[in-house]
């Protein structure tokens, strides 16, 4: 969320969307894509991981690079690395790129062959643009938070829940650091710690909602 | 069996959406649109009816007007000379040898001068459709309103000379949408992926009542009964009719089957009446293969064609973005198609669908699902999905007002 929540104010939805830019960098092969990894600017990295999770709840990986290395470079080994890099245990963009970096340097290192073999297709480095606009949609009790999570879309949810935490080293949900400034901070870690990695968008709103319910009454 | 159907008369409005994307699509959609009411928007291209990009922009128009955007939509003019240069440009840009008389650019240029007299673009947003109208940037005064070049085709491997010609044109725009991050060339200014898209309320893509399917099929003496494997295009060689016809017989020495090659473009393009005639051939007057020639105009019975078939084919050699693909996939059907062009973007491999490479992988990948019924369902389940979070028309109309957001923000 772009505005800092006020300590006991009321919880401000934003609609979040995006578009995607096309940038120039292409890779054909492992050593392309760890050239331009490392060169890319952050939005691309986050792009191809935390913004394409919702892309990935029907594929085997949950971000692009492993999907491509998967699909394409028919390298099922480096796939599977990279598919397990979890995200949310990385509180920065940088480090998100340090560990892909890092794993994609020590396959082609072990096999040299792999960084060369070409591609089916290349690989397209995208990056995006986020629009916000605050929606007619506040929350000043757990229950109107519910009720507004069920009312928004699965990119705007995404924006307050995943792509929040990217707010320097916060690691922190705006859902969650709401809850905190009304004083329910076991149900704002209770909250923080769903796993959206393994997690499709809607399964988390719905985790979200049965975390919550206990707690609408009692707060209505 | 006499059941009928009329297309439908009336344009849907935004909240007609609400029930297939839900209503937090529809509400946060109109939320981005709060700013831009009274913002004034012209888009242009080069024909009002036939083809993809009026298909999209009649059902776009009205939904954008709808947001509050006063937006119009004009069509450029020209003589059959312009349009045999612009064709000529057209195949050149897919790849094809730019075939034209020397003058070819003079033409161009010409038409696109007479039509930036003849039309009012002082809108605070102009989107320019594909390269005809391209040169109608001349006609942006300094610093005056927003420009976006809308390029609806595949340029990775566009002609030289065409190229060279349209770039400088190009470059002149503030941002160029293309349909695939595949089909872009290096250019100066930004590059925006734009995925077109089907409307799920159009006579090609609602729900059909059941009774009214079974009376398309029987039209066509098509047996329901037996596994239906359709095709849905032009008779064009790119699409691979013929090819189409090799898979199936493949597939019938192991499934009591049918064939449907169904589409247009014979009557009105001697290529079509060819390639149509080479069909027939290579169909040999089979009972099972119907190939059929249907107007332009027979929406409801390409999509009846769709809902009663058991696997929908798209097996084409060079394809543009290939939305019958997305067509198939809404009505959550499998579908085995080849992976070039947009398919891709549409067909992930055995998660949305299948891709193949050739006569043999589709005749092998159509046994494989009709053999295993229930991974085929699942493909047609996820590929419903896919549509709907990427390729219905309400994601065109949210895409555009992002941009126009964007470029509001950055003035």
């Amino acid at each position: 969320m772009n505005n800092v929540i006020q300590h006991g104010g009321p919880f401000q939805f934003v609609a979040a969307s995006y578009l995607v830019e096309i940038r120039h960098e292409r890779a054909r092969n492992l050593y392309e894509l760890l050239l331009h990894l490392r060169a890319v600017p952050e939005a691309s990295v986050f792009f191809h991981t935390f913004q394409s999770m919702e892309a990935h709840h029907y594929t085997s990986f949950s971000n692009d690079f492993a999907q491509w290395v998967h699909s394409e470079c028919n390298d099922v080994r480096l796939a599977e690395r990279l598919g397990a890099v979890d995200l949310t245990s990385f509180p920065t963009i940088a480090e998100v790129r340090e560990a892909l970096t890092a794993l994609i340097e020590d396959h082609v290192e072990q096999d040299p062959y792999a960084g060369a073999r070409p591609a089916a297709e290349p690989f397209h480095y995208c990056t995006l643009e986020t629009v916000t606009a605050p929606l007619d949609l506040t929350a000043t009790s757990v229950a109107e938070l519910a009720a507004g999570i069920r009312a928004i879309s699965h990119q705007t949810l995404h924006h307050h829940f995943i792509s929040s935490r990217l707010r320097p080293r916060l690691m922190v949900n705006d859902f969650s650091v709401w809850l905190q400034s009304i004083g329910l901070g076991e149900l704002a870690d209770e909250i923080n710690r769903i796993d959206f990695f393994t997690n499709t968008l809607e399964g988390v709103r719905q985790e979200l909602l049965r975390d919550l319910a206990p707690y609408e009454v009692g707060n209505a | 069996m006499t059941t009928t159907l009329q297309p439908a008369v009336t344009l849907p409005h935004l909240e007609d959406y609400t029930a297939i994307v839900g209503q937090p699509e529809i509400a946060e959609l109109r939320t981005f649109a709060k700013p831009l009411a009274g913002r004034t928007l012209t888009m242009v291209n080069s024909t009002a009816v036939g083809g993809g990009v009026a298909e999209i922009l009649n059902r776009l128009m009205p939904l954008l007007n709808e947001t509050g955007l006063q937006a119009r939509w004009e069509v450029m003019t020209g003589d059959g000379r312009f349009f045999a240069v612009t064709k000529a440009m057209h195949n050149a840009l897919h790849g094809a040898p730019f075939l034209a008389p020397p003058d070819a650019f003079d033409v161009f240029l010409a038409a696109n001068e007479q039509n930036r007299k003849r039309i009012v673009l002082d809108s605070e947003f102009t989107v320019i459709h594909d390269p005809q109208p391209a040169a109608l940037i001349a006609a942006r005064e300094k610093d005056h309103g927003y420009w976006i070049w809308r390029c609806h085709i595949d340029l990775s491997h566009a002609d030289k000379t065409v190229w060279d010609f349209l770039r400088p044109w190009v470059e002149r725009y503030d941002k160029a949408l293309f349909s695939a991050p595949a089909f872009t060339q290096r250019l100066l200014i930004p590059q925006i992926l734009f995925y077109p898209t089907i409307d799920p309320l159009a006579d090609k893509n609602r729900e059909l009542d059941p009774r009214f399917v079974e009376s398309v099929l029987a039209r066509f003496q098509i047996d329901p009964a037996r596994p239906i494997l359709t095709q849905i295009s032009r008779f064009d060689r790119l699409k691979d009719p013929v090819g189409v016809i090799q898979a199936f017989r493949m597939v019938r020495r192991y499934h009591d089957c049918q064939l449907v090659l169904a589409g247009g473009g014979a009557s009105d393009d001697p290529e079509g009446a060819e390639v149509l005639a080479e069909v027939m051939h290579a169909a040999n007057e089979d009972p099972d293969i119907h190939v059929l020639e249907l107007p332009p105009t027979s929406h409801l019975e390409i999509n009846a064609l769709q809902r009663g078939s058991t696997i929908i084919i798209q097996k084409s050699l060079r394809e543009g973005f290939g939305l019958t693909v997305s067509e198939a996939l809404w009505k959550k059907k499998p579908v085995v198609a080849s992976a070039v062009g947009g398919i891709p973007s549409q067909v992930l491999h055995k998660i949305t669908g299948v891709l193949t490479q050739s006569v043999e992988g589709t005749a092998y990948q159509l046994r494989f699902l009709l053999s295993n019924p229930e991974f085929a369902r699942r493909l047609g389940e996820n590929g419903h999905e896919h549509v709907k979070e990427n390729f219905l028309i309400t994601h065109n109309v949210k895409r555009y007002l992002l941009l126009f957001l964007r470029a509001l923000n950055k003035a």
